[in-house]
């Protein structure tokens, strides 16, 4: 096992070297000039290039590629062109509403997506299993936006139960960080609900047909200790696995959320960067999506070997 | 994971936030003004970038020496008193008393010499001034002198401009800064102080009042007079989607919201708790500029041709819609200003295609498309360029629009490439009515080629006119050289004004004191 978590550790070298290019070419081959940006609507081409050549835009690209890896590998993201910051402040800053609204929709999707699949395919067609199939599908196929807009009519606008937005550090104000993330962590949620529920149904009903399901209700356990101890368990790698891909999708989906509900988080940061075109800031927030999402998957296949005796690295 | 444990854990959140909501004060402090601006304030220089948002953020915590009141004369404002030598070449000005830096110290003329040093490097309008300017002296701690070469006759303008770039008053160890590196301190001696240590970047800037602040005797007026704040704090929230900001300033999250997207108007119009505020009497001029170093708009009969073809009406209402939001005016310095002129033979304001046909002819256009940029992601500017597409198809040109975002745009526009190797011929924009009020001021009119702004107008006798015009020091003579730069720009076809919109505010119905100024400012702003 521990060779395993290490072959793997070492494999994010080459996957965070291929990002690393493929970021760095594609934010300098793309149009968009964050000196135009910085200057403003009412500045003159020397003023721009005054600013270009302030931010070491006009060095060779390859020059360029150069200092910024040989600045990581020091522990150096570099500085904003934007902010008077450091990327790595920026980050620290913007982490914990991502990492709070990640947490909570995941939370929420499990806890709901797991038993609503569960039920469906134990009730197979069913009332309640054409209520998930049909909330599965309507979940995948509204936009998360949409979602949002429409949570935050009823419970904030026309109910007022819920603030519209913002956010409240959770060490500043626990009750006030709770309710202004309900209605972002629900919106974020019910797309994985959706996915979540959907594949558990399928995977618990396909064990559900399996020889040794029959054998266990032979000997006259109950229904409840069939589904969880016995169905559930063995169903649970391919519902982990989508909960693995669920995650990573957490982080474009934040994305959005943070827009809407005006979260300052990680999603807001990189869409503010990429607008502005804050090129230190994009790489390295996209830098730290891949390692998350690599560690993710990691983490996933190690958490296998728990449901799965038969699966060993 | 089991079930059971997932649905007490949902039931949990929900009921707390439910608890919480009731047992939480609704009402926030009633001395807080929660404001959301048009745009994320991301850079605190206001010298460094021409951004409006952080423009108003220099408006904040720096105070000028000279400003623009509601009538567009300029006043005193940190200057006490000051004099011009009877030939116009030697400015004295006197600080007033009880200026004071945000960390207690005085502000000296020394300050003030250093911050208009750095200002003019960056500003348009600073830099005209500086060519006219033999040295700024600071003679004693409250006097500074100004020694010109020459007569110029915007001393008092150019000093007291109210948009970007603005000349704030910094302290000399912060002015010293190299102009084109951004400042680390944001000490001002303002009427509000940045609190650096509760704002966040892309959550929100904190500003409390400056309760040592002394502001003049005179009511406030536009940006002149007493600067008298009524609130403690002002949190400027970063909010980037509009639709929510309509959102939360119908819950009462938010104070102020500074421009609303035209579309939004009528929801907010319905509200009870919100009014409409239209804080800025100047309004915002469309512009569509040609690239004039470049085929086919380097050819005169070209760019007129184009002109030809603008109608300002439908430019409005495609992009504004609502005619209260919007005016028809012909003159390139605003109407309603001293140097309004209306266009002859409605020139801009009612086409003329066949004479656009004509003039095509006459300059031998092939019919190479034009490339018209246009920008998607500014909601004001994105129905402009369709409008120019039709109109110029009408009058026989070939268009070939591209559709981009803003921050793509403002790239390419620095191209001066062909436009079919990644350079451009036309684009829109628009400007806050207040930096187009003069033809120094207004970076449009320039035409000293590649130093001119985009496009890069080429017309000596234009600078010959905008020189005699900035040394004028007689009102009227100027006023008569405004008309004739006016004259000259539509001769030369340099760039095309498309009429005035307005873009209006919104407040809870418990804020009150706004100044109709260029610059949404937050003194007098009183919430009851």
């Amino acid at each position: 096992m521990l060779d395993f978590i290490a072959r793997r550790l070492i494999a994010i070298i080459p996957v965070l070297t291929v990002v690393a290019v493929f970021v760095f070419l594609m934010l300098r081959l793309t149009p968009g000039d964050p000196a135009a940006v910085i200057a403003g609507d009412n500045a003159t081409s020397d003023q721009i290039d005054a600013i270009r050549a302030a931010l070491g835009l006009n060095e060779p690209i390859w020059t360029q590629f150069a200092i910024w890896i040989g600045n990581i590998l020091q522990g150096n993201f570099g500085e904003s062109f934007f902010f008077k910051k450091t990327v790595a402040e920026l980050i620290a800053q913007r982490v914990e509403p991502t990492l709070a609204l990640a947490i909570c929709a995941l939370v929420i999707a499990v806890s709901i997506a797991v038993p609503l699949g569960v039920l469906a395919a134990y009730r197979h067609g069913s009332l309640l299993d054409r209520f998930v199939m049909a909330f599965s599908v309507l979940g995948f196929s509204v936009p998360v936006f949409v979602i949002g807009y429409c949570l935050i009519y009823v419970f904030a606008i026309e109910l007022g139960l819920l603030p519209v937005q913002g956010y409240i550090r959770i060490g500043v104000d626990f009750w006030g960080f709770l309710e202004r993330m309900v209605l972002p962590s629900v919106t974020l949620a019910v797309v994985f609900i959706a996915l979540i529920a959907r594949m558990t149904r399928a995977s618990v009903l396909e064990v559900l047909n399996e020889d040794y399901i029959r054998t266990a209700r032979a000997k006259g356990l109950s229904n409840r200790v069939v589904l969880m101890r016995h169905a559930l368990r063995n169903a649970a790698v391919p519902i982990l696995t989508v909960i693995g891909l669920g995650i990573a999708g957490l982080i474009s989906g934040a994305v959005v959320t943070e827009s809407v509900f005006g979260l300052p988080g990680l999603g807001r940061l990189t869409v503010e960067a990429v607008l502005s075109r804050d090129f230190p800031t994009i790489q390295t927030v996209i830098l730290l999506f891949s390692v998350v999402y690599v560690l993710i998957n990691l983490l996933i296949d190690i958490s296998y070997t728990l449901f799965d005796p038969r699966i060993r690295y | 994971m089991k079930p059971t444990i997932g649905r007490r854990g949902f039931a949990a959140l929900t009921a707390g936030a439910a608890v919480a909501t009731t047992i939480r004060p609704a009402a926030a402090a009633p001395s807080v003004l929660r404001y959301v601006k048009n745009g994320n304030l991301t850079i605190l220089d206001p010298i460094w970038t021409t951004a409006y948002v952080t423009r108003d953020h220099g408006y904040m915590i720096y105070d000028t020496l000279f400003a623009m009141d509601e009538n567009n004369a300029f006043k005193p404002q940190m200057v006490g008193k000051y004099e011009a030598s009877p030939d116009k070449t030697l400015w004295t000005f006197t600080l007033r008393d009880g200026l004071e830096w945000h960390d207690g110290k005085p502000v000296t003329a020394e300050d003030c010499v250093a911050s208009l040093k750095r200002w003019g490097v960056r500003d348009t309008m600073g830099q005209k001034l500086m060519d006219f300017v033999k040295e700024f002296k600071a003679v004693d701690a409250k006097t500074l002198t100004m020694q010109l070469k020459e007569p110029y006759g915007l001393v008092l303008e150019t000093l007291g401009k109210p948009s970007s770039v603005v000349p704030f008053m910094m302290p000399k160890a912060v002015a010293e800064t190299d102009p084109f590196k951004q400042i680390s301190s944001h000490i001002g001696s303002g009427p509000f102080i940045y609190v650096e240590a509760e704002s966040k970047p892309g959550e929100k800037h904190v500003y409390a009042k400056n309760t040592k602040y002394k502001p003049r005797a005179e009511p406030a007026s536009g940006l002149a007079g007493g600067k008298v704040v009524k609130v403690d704090r002002v949190e400027v929230i970063e909010m980037p989607d509009t639709q929510q900001q309509v959102n939360a300033i119908i819950a009462g999250e938010i104070d102020v919201l500074e421009q609303l997207p035209h579309d939004l108007i009528p929801v907010l119009k319905k509200e009870k708790g919100v009014t409409l505020v239209d804080w800025n009497p100047l309004g915002h001029q469309f512009v569509i500029r040609f690239n004039w170093a470049n085929k086919p708009f380097d050819n005169p009969k070209m760019r007129m041709a184009a002109l030809y073809c603008m109608q300002q009406e439908d430019y409005l209402k495609a992009t504004v819609g609502e005619k209260d939001y919007y005016k028809v005016c012909s003159a390139a310095f605003v109407c309603g200003t001293p140097n309004a002129f209306d266009t002859p033979n409605g020139l801009l304001v009612k086409p003329d295609f066949e004479k656009s046909k004509a003039l095509l002819k006459e300059a031998g256009y092939d019919g190479t498309p034009i490339v018209l940029m246009q920008s998607t992601t500014l909601p004001v500017l994105t129905n402009m360029a369709p409008v120019t597409k039709a109109l110029l198809e009408k009058g026989g040109f070939k268009v070939d629009m591209q559709s981009m975002d803003w921050q793509t745009l403002v790239t390419r526009r620095t191209k001066k490439e062909p436009a079919d190797k990644g350079g451009w011929n036309i684009f829109h924009t628009y400007s806050v009515a207040a930096d187009v009020l003069n033809p120094i001021s207004d970076a449009y009119m320039a035409a000293n080629g590649a130093k001119a702004w985009f496009g890069w107008p080429d017309d000596p006798e234009m600078e010959k006119l905008r020189d005699q015009y900035a040394k004028e020091t007689d009102p009227a003579k100027g006023k008569a050289l405004a008309g004739a730069i006016q004259t000259r720009a539509l001769a030369t076809a340099q760039y095309g004004w498309l009429g005035q919109w307005y873009g209006p505010g919104a407040t809870r119905s418990n804020v009150s004191g706004w100044l109709k100024a260029p610059v949404p400012v937050m003194w007098n702003v009183e919430k009851k």
